[in-house]
């Protein structure tokens, strides 16, 4: 079984600061996934998934498409890669040219790659990507980028990556611009590509409880390295490390018995800003013990289809190799319940 | 949260208002007869979607509407004085010491060019000109205190300032004249989870601690839910629903706020992910009847012709809607397909 998407001890860093720190994931390409990578601000996973489109090349390590090095792909074989890895933008409203009628973007894919050889085959194509992100073809061509509205736009984007037929969709922040109304319907029609197409989607976001809805598997970052990785019932449902748990209490839930509490979470950008060579969460962990400034934890299973590093786990084994993957749990496989 | 009591009297009280903006094709009705009141202390959440008016209510609230907007009619009285009647001295004088604005994304709100320091100095003369120096430095390290910010961010510039702490900043500028209210609009839209939620409960601290009421403005329902007592829907530039919390939550009458909360997934069970078919209404083109009715799954022949009031439909939530009286509570959404949702597209 080879990997679709392979990252190997990844790292990026601009100058002394560290971007994504020595991370190693494997999606499967045998069975179309749904992966989230979370995490706030800087935590590094804009930076790891421009790497994924090969928009960018590691410091160290490799990215690997279906064995390939990305970076050092022949000319063929990048143009494959182009054709079978699409990427979905945060910002639906910056990657339209406004002086072009939407079709361009669409008929640009088709002539680039030569998806059809009739101008009524080329039209039918865009008409049925169109359809499957849930826009009527009639309403939706012929119209410039300003006429149609943030979720409009965004849906277009899907469908462009749609006609390419990708083997992979990396989607960063794709509804947080986009109206609360709306994100629901735009996620549900990625899942809907994940099942019918077979697409496997990494969707990179700060957004936990659309993760939790439409994932199989997250991996949740920290300052470039990973905190936790598992299936989601596990890693929202109950996380583990000190991180997760914070992020996963801070979700504003439309539930009155579910509050923030009133104990205020202590302000953190002074403390945060201290380095220091162990666990990087350390400065604004709740539970920091000694060893945690000097030692960086390893990947502890403290139970199924879950890791977390931190050594409140220490007790547990640790991962065996580097890929966070292992503890990801297959798409359509039983789910762990995390005991609650 | 401030404990109420109904008899108070009320320190924002709203009525008719109306904000167009002048555009080729006639009026935008961004606020179309608004009304609405808030006692101190209370924290009052107004959701909707872009394009719903909340920022154009926020703005007018604080008689900051600009061209092409206009306020039309209606009146905004603070401690009963109509601030859309005020001279402009009184509204230089009411503004900040009487209600304060955070607006949206204060980030951009705060002079790049300025120490922090000078910033929050400038605001508090404005309204105390005998105040010293030092009296002023010394006011400027209190708020930066209660905004969780160490005294030495005073001498920094925005740009040496993180998102959350600019948004602390801008807090503390509103709040510096202790003000009777607090309009903020989406305080916390480019935040992070646990910054936004930091920022928040700092809101919530100040707030409860000056005893000043709240409005705010916000699109994400799961936010307003957190921090608000009573939480307005907005739809094309009106009011339509509004109650206490825990009642729209749980028992929304207006099918619009139900498919709000509906849209919300949580992280309890995996379920079909529910938007809201369809569009909201352009502004200058409202549909005749209720404005939500091309999207509603209930609506009849009665949405079409006549635009509903709002009216109590519960004790303290008010809906505007044909389904009431006839209906004791919201009658369970009907299923709806794909291809349902598609031709409401």
């Amino acid at each position: 079984m080879s990997a679709l998407i392979e990252m190997q001890g990844v790292t990026k860093s601009y100058g002394s600061f560290t971007a994504l720190d020595n991370v190693t994931l494997s999606l499967s390409g045998t069975s179309p996934s749904m992966t989230a990578v979370a995490g706030e601000s800087g935590s590094g996973k804009t930076t790891l998934a421009r790497m994924m489109l090969g928009f960018i090349n590691p410091s160290i390590g490799h990215v690997l498409y279906r064995g390939k090095d990305v970076a050092k792909m022949s000319g063929t074989e990048q143009r494959q890669f182009r054709r079978e890895v699409q990427p979905v933008f945060q910002d639906p409203f910056d990657v339209f040219n406004p002086f072009y009628r939407i079709d361009h973007v669409l008929e640009t894919p088709v002539k680039r790659y030569k998806l059809a050889d009739t101008q009524a085959g080329a039209r039918a194509m865009i008409e049925d990507a169109l359809k499957r992100v849930g826009l009527r073809p009639q309403d939706t061509l012929g119209r410039f980028p300003h006429e149609l509205s943030g979720g409009q736009r965004q849906r277009v984007m899907v469908a462009r990556a749609v006609l390419l037929r990708p083997k992979l969709i990396v989607a960063d922040e794709p509804v947080s611009m986009v109206d609360a109304s709306l994100r629901a319907t735009i996620l549900d029609e990625l899942k809907t590509l994940n099942r019918e197409l077979g697409i496997s989607i990494v969707y990179i976001t700060h957004d936990l409880t659309t993760a939790f809805q439409i994932c199989d598997n997250i991996m949740i970052l920290y300052r470039g390295t990973v905190s936790e990785a598992g299936s989601v019932e596990r890693v929202i449902g109950a996380p583990k490390h000190p991180y997760s748990q914070l992020l996963v209490s801070s979700i504003p839930l439309p539930d009155l018995d579910k509050t923030w509490g009133s104990d205020e979470v202590p302000v953190s950008e002074a403390s945060a800003a201290r380095a220091n060579p162990g666990c990087k969460f350390a400065p604004r962990c709740p539970h920091v013990m000694e060893m945690c400034w000097d030692n960086v934890p390893p990947k502890y299973v403290p139970d199924s289809q879950r890791l977390a590093t931190c050594f409140l786990y220490r007790d547990a084994p640790v991962a065996p190799g580097d890929d966070v993957a292992v503890v990801f749990r297959p798409p359509d496989g039983p789910v762990a319940v995390a005991a609650s | 949260m401030t404990p109420m009591d109904d008899k108070q009297k009320p320190i924002l009280v709203v009525e008719d208002l109306n904000v167009h903006y002048d555009t080729g094709k006639g009026p935008a009705k961004a606020v179309n007869d608004v009304s609405f009141s808030l006692r101190p202390g209370e924290r009052l959440g107004l959701i909707g979607e872009s394009g719903s008016g909340k920022t154009t209510m926020a703005t007018a609230l604080m008689r900051l509407t600009r061209a092409p907007g206009r306020i039309v009619g209606g009146s905004v009285l603070l401690d009963g004085r109509d601030i859309l009647k005020m001279s402009d001295r009184e509204l230089r004088e009411t503004r900040l010491r009487d209600i304060a604005l955070i607006p949206q994304g204060a980030m951009s709100s705060l002079n790049p060019v300025m120490r922090l320091e000078e910033q929050m100095i400038d605001a508090i003369v404005a309204h105390n000109p005998n105040m010293r120096r030092a009296e002023l430095e010394a006011r400027v390290a209190e708020l930066l205190k209660n905004v969780g910010l160490a005294p030495e961010v005073a001498r920094r510039y925005p740009h040496e300032l993180s998102g959350g702490m600019k948004q602390r900043a801008a807090m503390a500028i509103a709040t510096s004249l202790a003000p009777k209210v607090i309009v903020a609009d989406e305080p916390t839209s480019a935040l992070d989870v646990v910054v936004q939620r930091q920022v928040m409960q700092t809101l919530g601290r100040l707030q409860g601690g000056l005893g000043a009421a709240v409005v705010l403005i916000g699109h994400d329902m799961g936010l307003i839910a957190q921090f608000a007592d009573t939480v307005g829907v907005m739809y094309a530039g009106k009011i339509v629903e509004i109650g206490p919390v825990r009642q729209m939550i749980e028992n929304p009458r207006h099918p619009y706020t139900k498919l709000l909360v509906e849209s919300l997934p949580g992280i309890e069970v995996k379920r079909e992910l529910t938007g809201i078919p369809g569009l909201p209404p352009p502004l200058v083109d409202l549909p005749p009847g209720c404005s939500f009715n091309p999207r509603c799954p209930f609506a009849f022949d009665r949405c079409v012709r006549e635009t509903p009031l709002l009216q109590e439909v519960a004790p303290g939530q008010r809906a505007a809607c044909h389904l009431y009286p006839a209906h004791a509570t919201l009658p369970p959404l009907p299923a709806m397909t794909r291809a349902h949702q598609e031709a409401r597209l």
